[in-house]
């Protein structure tokens, strides 16, 4: 067991590579408001958050993230350019499904933060590579993805808009996503909406449901997608390797699929600049389907760390770009923004080895 | 000695003690129908204690009972990691509940839950909020949805009457037991045709850390139940 008092440690000293990197450290409440982080992550948060109430705020939760309390508090002053840096605990129900693990996460844990607002284009290389060497001595595995491509690929299908927001709204669920693809990509059998005498109940109304006959019987008149988008799309996400070999790969796909270049070549220039920032790129894994896998709200640039050999350990850092989100929070203002966390207790178990 | 719990009322209560007089045990309750203890009689060092139906798992699971009889639905709402704590031993044949998953019959565009996802995203750019599920069932429902990547839903607490939640405009849907279907057809509810979440039946179980499995097997022997102790 590694003392508190030695991961508190190991968080100070990254706390301090932040704040030289620039950064203001600020310190987000504990109990947060949960309308906003609900409204978020909708019931997920119930499962992985612990909520409870208070006689006069109504419904909080136990901080189970930063970025969330950052962006709010930075967009309340406006959208300026901005660094910030944090260390605390944040808290996490672990419910593992039918049977316990034997070594269970934990509930509570260090994070060691930094979020960058910035319209600097590079600012997701210098995130990278400001993290990249605070972990340097670990030896981790670096895997970056870039969700851009993925919802770009999305928005250039020849579908109508519908379906293409459809599409869209469930990237970060593969099943349904996969589903709805195949269901678009095969002629519509025609639908029977069985009459019956039931009497109407409940808040959704008469029209809410013709609406949606309505639309369901119009998809059926909508050309049937070409296989030949469905298997680029699976080439997409199954593009992985090395970060330079990756970018050929997404070259050779851009050729077929036009809307993907432009969010290539912006990973081309990102690996660029990561080149300049002395990492090497060839040393970074990349995953197409890498952001399919974390928070919804990223949308950009994502990164994790990982431990080699700790295949049961959560990412020992992640990060990623959030725009939509502080447009979400932003009340009408909104700044491009990337950040990341560390787990200095992951790290302090790492040093002991 | 071994603890047995068994629901302390009602059908259930007398369907279990049927259970184990068919098998050779009779169980029996103490006195007056207001004491919670009851007798064994026709088997060596096992004692009866009478419980709620939905304390049982939580009992066996602290070790303060080593048997007990329940639904499989209460064992998985009420046990996160429910097979680390307890292990089935046989199936009884009563008590069957499904746990299903339920929205208003009007409405004829929602057979699957690949309709109900739909209509949910609906819903929520709709109304602004996400499209309610009332049950008590929080964690199966949500397991279940989440395996089966629902989203733009919320669970709301309800605790009873959950079939009046839709009329009530307090909720869009529901999850609740039902054994006939009758409470749903009269509150103009559906079954969605993959909306079956658990198909639940009292259920012997035994604690995983039994104290003395000696005890146990012979007992098992005793009631004839050829199932698989090794994992005891």
């Amino acid at each position: 067991m590694i003392p508190r008092t030695a991961k508190a440690a190991v968080g100070r000293r990254i706390l301090d590579a932040f704040v030289a990197a620039g950064a203001v450290e600020v310190a987000p409440d504990v109990l947060l408001p949960s309308a906003t982080l609900l409204d978020l992550y909708g019931e997920d948060i119930r499962a992985r958050a612990y909520l409870t109430t208070d006689p006069v705020r109504g419904e909080v939760v136990l901080r189970p993230d930063f970025t969330v309390p950052v962006v709010q508090m930075h967009m309340a002053g406006g959208a300026d350019p901005a660094r910030y840096c944090y260390l605390g605990e944040v808290f996490r129900k672990q419910d593992h499904g039918d049977t316990r693990p034997a070594h269970p996460r934990d509930n509570e844990y260090l994070q060691a933060g930094f979020e960058l607002f910035s319209r600097d284009p590079q600012a997701d290389a210098e995130l990278f590579a400001l993290f990249h060497g605070i972990l340097a001595p670990y030896r981790l595995s670096a895997t970056i993805g870039d969700m851009d491509l993925i919802l770009d690929a999305v928005a250039g299908l020849p579908l109508s808009d519908a379906r293409r927001a459809m599409l869209a709204h469930h990237i970060w669920r593969p099943a349904r996503f996969a589903r709805l693809l195949d269901r678009f990509s095969a002629p519509i059998a025609p639908r029977q909406f069985a009459v019956n005498d039931a009497p109407w109940t409940g808040l959704r109304d008469r029209a809410e449901m013709e609406a949606r006959i309505d639309r369901l019987e119009s998809h059926r008149d909508e050309p049937v997608l070409p296989a030949i988008w469905r298997e680029r799309l699976q080439r997409l996400f199954a593009v992985a390797g090395p970060a330079p070999e990756a970018l050929d790969e997404l070259r050779v796909l851009a050729d077929h699929m036009p809307a993907i270049a432009e969010a290539t070549e912006r990973l081309a220039a990102r690996l660029r600049d990561l080149g300049a920032l002395g990492v090497d790129p060839g040393t970074i894994h990349f995953d197409a389907s890498h952001g399919r896998q974390t928070m919804e709200y990223y949308d950009g640039f994502t990164f994790s760390f990982t431990a080699p050999g700790r295949a049961d350990w959560p990412p020992v850092s992640s990060g990623g770009r959030y725009d939509a989100l502080t447009a979400v929070l932003g009340q009408g203002a909104a700044i491009p923004a990337v950040g990341g966390i560390i787990r200095p207790g992951l790290l302090a178990e790492l040093d002991r080895c | 000695m071994l603890k047995l719990g068994v629901p302390s009322k009602g059908r259930l209560m007398e369907q279990t003690f049927d259970w184990f007089a068919a098998r050779g045990v009779r169980l029996s309750r103490n006195g007056s129908d207001r004491e919670y203890a009851g007798a064994v009689e026709g088997a060596e060092g096992v004692s009866l204690v009478m419980l709620s139906a939905g304390e049982i798992p939580r009992e066996l699971a602290a070790g303060r009972i080593q048997l007990g009889v329940t639904g499989t639905d209460l064992v998985r709402e009420k046990l996160a990691g429910w097979r680390s704590d307890v292990v089935e031993l046989a199936p009884m044949g009563f008590g069957h509940a499904d746990l299903v998953l339920a929205v208003p019959a009007c409405w004829r565009d929602c057979e699957d839950l690949d309709d109900l996802a739909s209509i949910a995203r609906d819903f929520r750019l709709a109304h602004g909020f996400r499209l309610r599920i009332a049950t008590k069932y929080h964690r199966l429902v949500r397991a279940f949805l989440s395996a089966h990547e629902v989203a733009d839903y919320q669970l709301v607490d309800s605790q009873g009457a959950t079939e009046g939640t839709v009329l009530n405009h307090t909720a869009e849907a529901i999850a609740d037991i039902t054994s006939s279907g009758e409470t749903l057809r009269a509150n103009h509810l559906k079954i969605l045709s993959d909306g079956l979440i658990h198909a639940s039946q009292a259920t012997l179980l035994a604690g995983r850390a039994v104290a003395d499995a000696h005890d146990l097997r012979a007992f098992a022997d005793r009631l004839g139940i050829r199932g698989d102790l090794h994992a005891v």
